[in-house]
């Protein structure tokens, strides 16, 4: 028997989480979370029914539907153009589709590696 | 000039309040702004700057500020001023937009915070009881010092000139787009999907010097660079 392949945890159209979201794998929201969401080392995507009111701590960040909050990440954050964001934006990387709409603050920090 | 209950009219017809966000993708065209070319000397040599774009949100001005080590804050004014909750009516009954509302809910930040405002076409565009409040606020918020770079038509304009979103693309040159405004896509009564496309933003009035000098009296400075295309490129500084 083969070995199935590590699922992506989801949080689907019609679920709503509140509180503080915490993990070691990435996440797809496509329903509504409040509060905040860490996934250091890993990453957060916002499908486009995705509805996030909370602060954001991950790795990589990629944003479809609404994000009401801060993102900090620590490599790269896409904003594709469907994408709503309200908060400020710390992040290595940053791509952003002709259509997205910030209100915040971009912040590229670089880290050098040598 | 449209009232302000004709914008919305135009923005909110139907039962649900979709949200109106500007569209992408019309022609884009270039030109050059010696406004922008003054700024552009300001903050090449300067590090960590702190910088506000008042226009559509714009990937290519991101990158530009970002790209440079500086700090972008991106907040559409315009399509924040479309919000419906912030209609109201004066003493005498007209329909006005609440403007402490407005700025209760936008351009909050600490005072003196930013080194640069790229205001574009903002106060030519925005309803009348916005405008002297936002430059108010504008004021407070930039450094001594500090700059603003804000476009206005002139009379040769004429009165149906389309609004545009600015793109800096060189030291002093600029991508404008027109911007079409479309609302969300909603259901229709039979569950058909709607997606309407309706006109940009009207030119709300057009400022003489005197006006504008007069709208940025607190300011130290203020500049006046006359472009080709009937726009008055005004640079003033805190």
């Amino acid at each position: 028997m083969s070995t199935p392949a590590a699922a992506l945890a989801q949080i689907g159209k019609s679920v709503f989480v509140k509180g503080e979201l915490s993990g070691s794998e990435d996440l797809y929201v496509d329903g509504q979370v409040e509060g905040s969401i860490a996934l250091k080392g890993n990453s957060l995507t916002v499908g486009p029914n995705g509805q996030v009111k909370a602060s954001v701590d991950a790795k990589g960040v990629v944003v479809q539907g609404k994000l009401e909050g801060n993102i900090q990440a620590s490599d790269r954050v896409d904003l594709r153009k469907s994408a709503i964001v309200t908060g400020d934006i710390s992040a290595q990387r940053i791509s952003i589709e002709e259509g997205a709409f910030l209100k915040g603050k971009v912040d590229i920090h670089r880290i050098d590696t040598k | 000039m449209s009232s302000v209950s004709q914008n919305f009219m135009k923005f909110f017809r139907g039962s649900s309040g979709p949200e109106t966000i500007p569209a992408q993708g019309s022609q884009k065209l270039t030109r050059r702004s010696s406004g922008l070319g003054e700024l552009s000397r300001s903050w090449e040599s300067a590090e960590s700057l702190c910088v506000l774009d008042l226009g559509s949100t714009s990937p290519t001005n991101i990158r530009h500020f970002t790209e440079h080590g500086h700090r972008i804050y991106s907040e559409d004014l315009l399509t924040a001023s479309t919000d419906p909750e912030l209609l109201t009516k004066d003493e005498q009954g007209s329909a006005v937009l609440d403007s402490r509302k407005f700025l209760a809910d936008n351009l909050v930040y600490p005072a003196a915070h930013f080194d640069f405002i790229l205001c574009w076409n903002l106060p030519d565009y925005l309803d009348e009881s916005l405008v002297k409040p936002v430059v108010g606020r504008l004021w407070s918020v930039l450094k001594p010092g500090g700059m603003l770079l804000a476009f206005f038509h002139t009379r040769d304009a004429g009165p149906d000139s389309p609004c545009h979103r600015f793109h800096i693309v060189g030291a002093d040159t600029l991508e404008m787009q027109k911007i079409v405004l479309r609302r969300e896509a909603r259901r229709g009564p039979t569950g058909a999907v709607h997606t309407a496309i309706s006109d940009g933003f009207q030119l709300q009035r057009v400022f003489n010097n005197r006006h504008i000098e007069n709208l940025f009296r607190d300011f130290a400075s203020i500049k006046f660079f006359l472009a080709r295309d009937n726009v008055r490129e005004v640079l003033v500084v805190r």
